[in-house]
């Protein structure tokens, strides 16, 4: 589009060192910014205290949901081996007494409890993870940026997004000059 | 020095070799999906392409014939095929313990070999799920293995072994799957990021969902990764223990025994141990990886097949004191008569017909790994790879051991048997490894073979050393200078 105007989207500032970008990341946590982050090729330990960011608590979606797999597979092999009611007309039971062994006996019922919790715990982690990350998002304005590449190779980036209520052209650059990036860009996104 | 550097006073060692960097890891991992195939990629790949369409044409033969054109008839109702299912599935835990097990123990060599081990799980446990598929020679059928409300009102039997069998194997495949994928997505990134043109760009792309490395998300992946940890943990342990219990819970002599559930789980790491390393070598010198996969590597999963070399070995032998102590002559009759072949037991003085079969597994299984008693065969790549093919012909025949030798001759004299493979069955055998090759090829040349993110991870001064920054920022003048680098 020949005539799509462009707005600023987000300053992206490079570092070449894991000690820098952890370093610049406090001054960009301490300057009061919410809506920034930092990119890096590999997951950086350390960087949470440099973010200040709040511990991750997507277990609780796993357990949650590990606890549903198993009451699940209580009621399924319940209903199926245990009883002969129809519920919701979708076929009645049927009480099984295989070895002698009453119909609703729990020793047997522990392998596939066992297994349907892991099953949603692991469904839950994969789905609350994109969920919480929001991906899938293909489309986002720092893949603009060509020198953004670098971000899965071996370079380490500082983003600070212009949704931001702190945000200012010339003062969050003059901050992000002051944390001694090798590089600066202004990422523009097209408006539509 | 950051907390995870090596520690020099314990005598650790950088895992990598000096001075390699960040970028030339992802060269040396990216460009494998990037080059041109070696030549001998083609020659296995087609090699392995035609004997996965052989199987296709034993699988066609066995649908139209029906079960009757595989060996197994009364009183052997399992044989080759529940001996491939339980041998592709313990391959496949090797993969699950890499990369679950050996992370929750902070095991950071595994970082080379982990993405590797994944894909082979996935693999060897779709070959390993074929067989149950497929034996009743009916597979239209087996919907009816899943709970699914019918006009019959009929339900599975959750009692069943068999029945826990399939929830074990369809949660461990899936899991596996998605442990295998969510490690992947930093990778693909990479490769989107360094793609060339249009296509490949896409394709990648849309298998990285966006992945922008961002702090924020490792955040969340990082704690994702370690639940996906700490749930394939048990599960590994779990299936092969629920494997074992298609046999443990029976009363057929040589299966009705209590230490199955470890001796399997054991034997399935040894036996996926002894693959990984197998295919680990021969990928290490097709695609010369190694400055990734170094000796040092190969070293510490020599030390585990011995560790698990040991500990079968040990299963085997407690075997033979509990037939022995329990006075049993059905149990007798099977160890030492089916297995060891002494025909003192036999009124007419004659060796059991299958002897070899146990001499062979103990040959391949505790003798042979013995040699990684000795750090020069812990270091030689030829005798490492004798000693892991050694072992997985050895851990088939334990399964073919346990299996026919127990049934073939059991309580009644009347009703003993013998068992023959037909040609049926060595295809069907073969041909799943033409599936699992097939498969792995297409893995080592699309997508990275190695976590490119997690070996990135391991370098000396990955991680910003906080303690350092903090000294330095809090003597006045020198705050805003840089942290000197290590």
């Amino acid at each position: 589009m020949a005539n799509a105007t462009k707005k600023p989207a987000l300053y992206l500032a490079e570092y070449e060192t894991p000690n820098a970008i952890a370093q610049a990341a406090m001054k960009v946590r301490d300057a009061g910014y919410k809506n920034w982050d930092c990119h890096t090729p590999y997951a950086m330990h350390g960087m949470d205290e440099a973010m200040g960011l709040k511990p991750t608590r997507i277990g609780v979606l796993s357990f949650i949901f590990g606890m549903l797999g198993v009451a699940i597979a209580v009621a399924l092999i319940q209903y199926t081996n245990a009883f002969d009611f129809d519920l919701l007309n979708i076929g009645a039971g049927y009480p099984l007494i295989v070895g002698g062994k009453p119909p609703g006996a729990f020793p047997s019922m522990v392998p596939i409890m066992f297994e349907l919790g892991i099953l949603l715990c692991g469904f839950a982690t994969l789905f609350g993870l994109l969920g919480i990350i929001k991906l899938p998002m293909h489309n986002h304005p720092i893949f603009a940026s060509d020198r953004f590449e670098a971000a899965t190779d071996d370079k380490y980036f500082i983003s600070i997004e212009a949704g931001d209520q702190k945000f200012d052209l010339d003062r969050t650059r003059a901050l992000l000059e002051a944390t001694n990036p090798t590089y600066i860009e202004l990422v523009e996104a097209e408006v539509l | 020095m950051s907390y995870d550097a090596p520690i020099k006073e314990l005598g650790e060692t950088s895992l990598l070799p000096e001075g390699t960097t960040a970028n030339d890891i992802t060269e040396t991992i990216a460009g494998v999906t990037e080059n041109a195939a070696p030549r001998g990629w083609w020659f296995l790949f087609l090699l392995s392409l035609s004997v996965l369409g052989a199987m296709t044409a034993a699988l066609a033969y066995l649908f139209v014939q029906g079960v009757g054109v595989w060996g197994n008839n009364a009183p052997i109702y399992w044989a080759w095929d529940i001996t491939n299912f339980v041998w592709w599935i313990g391959i496949g835990h090797a993969g699950t313990l890499i990369s679950a097990i050996l992370f929750l123990f902070r095991q950071k060599w595994r970082t080379s070999i982990n993405r590797f081990a994944e894909a082979m799980t996935v693999f060897a446990v779709l070959c390993a799920g074929l067989f149950p598929a497929i034996h009743t020679g009916r597979p239209w059928f087996d919907y009816y293995l899943f709970p699914l409300p019918n006009q019959m009102d009929m339900w599975p039997n959750f009692k069943s072994p068999l029945m826990w069998d399939v929830f074990a194997v369809s949660t461990y495949l899936t899991i596996s799957v998605i442990f295998w994928y969510v490690g992947l997505i930093p990778d693909f990134a990479t490769l989107r990021d360094r793609s060339k043109n249009l296509t490949r760009k896409r394709i990648y792309g849309f298998f990285a969902l966006g992945w922008r490395g961002a702090h924020r998300h490792w955040q969340h992946y990082e704690r994702a990764y370690l639940i996906f940890a700490g749930i394939s943990t048990p599960l590994v342990l779990s299936v092969h223990s629920v494997v074992s219990f298609d046999f443990a819970t029976s009363v057929v002599p040589g299966w009705h025994t209590t230490i199955f559930p470890p001796y399997f789980v054991a034997g399935a790491v040894f036996s996926g141990f002894a693959l990984v390393m197998t295919l680990m070598l021969i990928c290490r010198s097709i695609f010369k990886l190694q400055n990734i996969v170094t000796i040092r590597h190969l070293d510490l999963m020599n030390k585990f097949m011995l560790g698990t070399a040991l500990l079968v070995g040990y299963a085997y032998a407690m075997e033979f004191f509990i037939a022995w102590y329990s006075s049993n002559p059905y149990e007798q009759w099977v160890f030492f008569h089916n297995r060891l072949g002494w025909g003192q037991l036999d009124s007419k003085g004659n060796w059991g017909p299958l002897w070899w079969a146990y001499y062979a597994m103990v040959f391949c299984n505790v003798i042979v790994p013995q040699v990684f008693w000795f750090k020069r065969a812990r270091t030689s790549v030829p005798i490492m790879l004798i000693a892991s093919v050694l072992i997985n012909i050895g851990m088939w025949f334990e399964r073919f051991v346990i299996i026919v030798t127990s049934t073939y001759q059991d309580f009644l004299p009347s009703s003993w048997g013998m068992f023959h493979p037909t040609a049926i069955d060595i295809l069907t055998y073969l041909g799943t490894f033409g599936l699992f090759f097939t498969l792995f090829l297409l893995f080592v040349r699309w997508i990275p073979m190695i976590a490119i993110a997690e070996v990135k991870g391991n370098l000396p001064g990955a991680h910003p050393d906080m303690h350092a920054i903090q000294a330095h920022d809090e003597a006045p003048d020198a705050v805003g200078a840089p942290v000197p680098a290590e």
